[in-house]
């Protein structure tokens, strides 16, 4: 067991976990942070992405010892972000969500798109969004909802 | 007129020559690489470097495709991974979105540092995923014009980064097992990148 200091949504966070604890478990453990999901557990499926130091990241293959000194954000803070947040209105209004186990990391991954696209093509939605799985097939809507979304961002 | 036209000549022959001498740099190719006594015991020393450029370690990332490849079968990357603009992924699933500055052996995602794919110039497969003979592949690793503007120095330089040194220690898959690695040592590798560079970089026809 090791000791890390983590910046989780701009708040440290002080957690004695093994090292080869992947990143998931510790916000959902630890941390009590239940709004990024478990999916797969093979970075196959983006339901557990969350952003470290800007980076979308699946957290489910990412021990705890190569977070280092690099701020965590989960879809917990998405409402305090402008982008999160008018991505999160945009799901909202195109009714996106069926089951919506898989949005978190959806939301999360649209909105890493957005911040380094703001006027994303469908190839580029398509891409970026490739990774991330919807049981549901709710993939027209999330389509229609990072579009609206960019509109509204403007 | 009389007078200048010794100097004349001599400057238009020494410009004869300083233009031949820039035409032969800007072919990328110096007379030693065809005629240095050194020339067998380059391309033996390539050979060496080729068997380890060829292994899946290594040409996994010098694909000719829109994605990496993953495997001792060098499939298609899985989970939709795509090139992007600058070979490091597309904005929301970039490389680093798994690979980190390190393997992760308990979840069996390998990392190294700036980890990337090579530029498309520098493909050693062919639009069928098909690997290059040793022959076109040296002619590209040493083409300044395809490979990044390296010369035999900065080559060398090269093979000792961290991501070229991951080959070696390719860390854990995620059933625990190791990555294979390539079929000579690092060591060797390096030893055979030196001889192949003294030796002008030599390739076969």
């Amino acid at each position: 067991m090791e000791t890390f200091k983590l910046t989780v949504n701009c708040q440290q966070k002080d957690v004695t976990v093994d090292p080869s604890t992947p990143l998931l478990w510790v916000l959902r453990e630890d941390l009590k942070m239940s709004g990024t999901k478990y999916g797969c557990g093979i970075a196959a499926c983006g339901a557990c992405t969350v952003h470290v130091g800007g980076v979308p990241t699946r957290s489910c293959v990412l021990p705890i010892s190569l977070v280092g000194e690099r701020p965590v954000v989960t879809i917990e803070a998405m409402s305090n972000d402008t982008i999160g947040r008018v991505v999160e209105e945009a799901w909202e209004s195109e009714d996106v969500v069926q089951c919506g186990y898989c949005q978190s990391g959806q939301i999360m991954s649209a909105v890493a798109l957005l911040k380094a696209t703001p006027k994303p093509t469908d190839k580029d939605i398509e891409e970026s969004m490739g990774g991330n799985l919807c049981r549901c097939g709710t993939y027209v809507r999330i389509r229609q909802a990072i579009k609206a979304a960019a509109r509204q961002l403007g | 007129m009389m007078r200048l036209g010794p100097t004349l000549l001599l400057g238009v022959l020494l410009l004869a020559i300083v233009s031949i001498g820039a035409a032969s740099r800007e072919q990328g190719d110096t007379p030693d690489r065809e005629t240095t006594p050194n020339r067998p015991a380059g391309l033996a020393a390539w050979q060496k470097i080729y068997s380890v450029m060829s292994h899946p370690r290594c040409i996994n990332c010098h694909t000719a495709s829109d994605y990496p490849e993953q495997g001792d079968d060098r499939h298609r990357h899985l989970f939709n991974v795509v090139r992007g603009p600058d070979g490091k992924g597309v904005p929301a699933l970039q490389c680093a979105t798994c690979h980190r500055q390190a393997n992760a052996d308990s979840t069996g995602v390998p990392g190294a540092p700036d980890w990337h794919l090579a530029p498309l110039s520098m493909r050693w497969q062919d639009a069928a995923d098909r690997i290059l003979p040793s022959s076109a592949v040296c002619k590209t690793v040493s083409d300044p014009a395809k490979n990044g503007g390296l010369d035999g120095a900065a080559l060398i330089k090269h093979h000792q980064t961290e991501l070229v040194k991951w080959a070696w220690k390719p860390g854990l898959r995620n059933d625990g097992s190791a990555r294979s690695v390539p079929p000579i040592d690092y060591e060797e590798f390096m030893v055979a990148t030196r001889e192949w560079v003294q030796a002008g970089m030599p390739c076969t026809k």
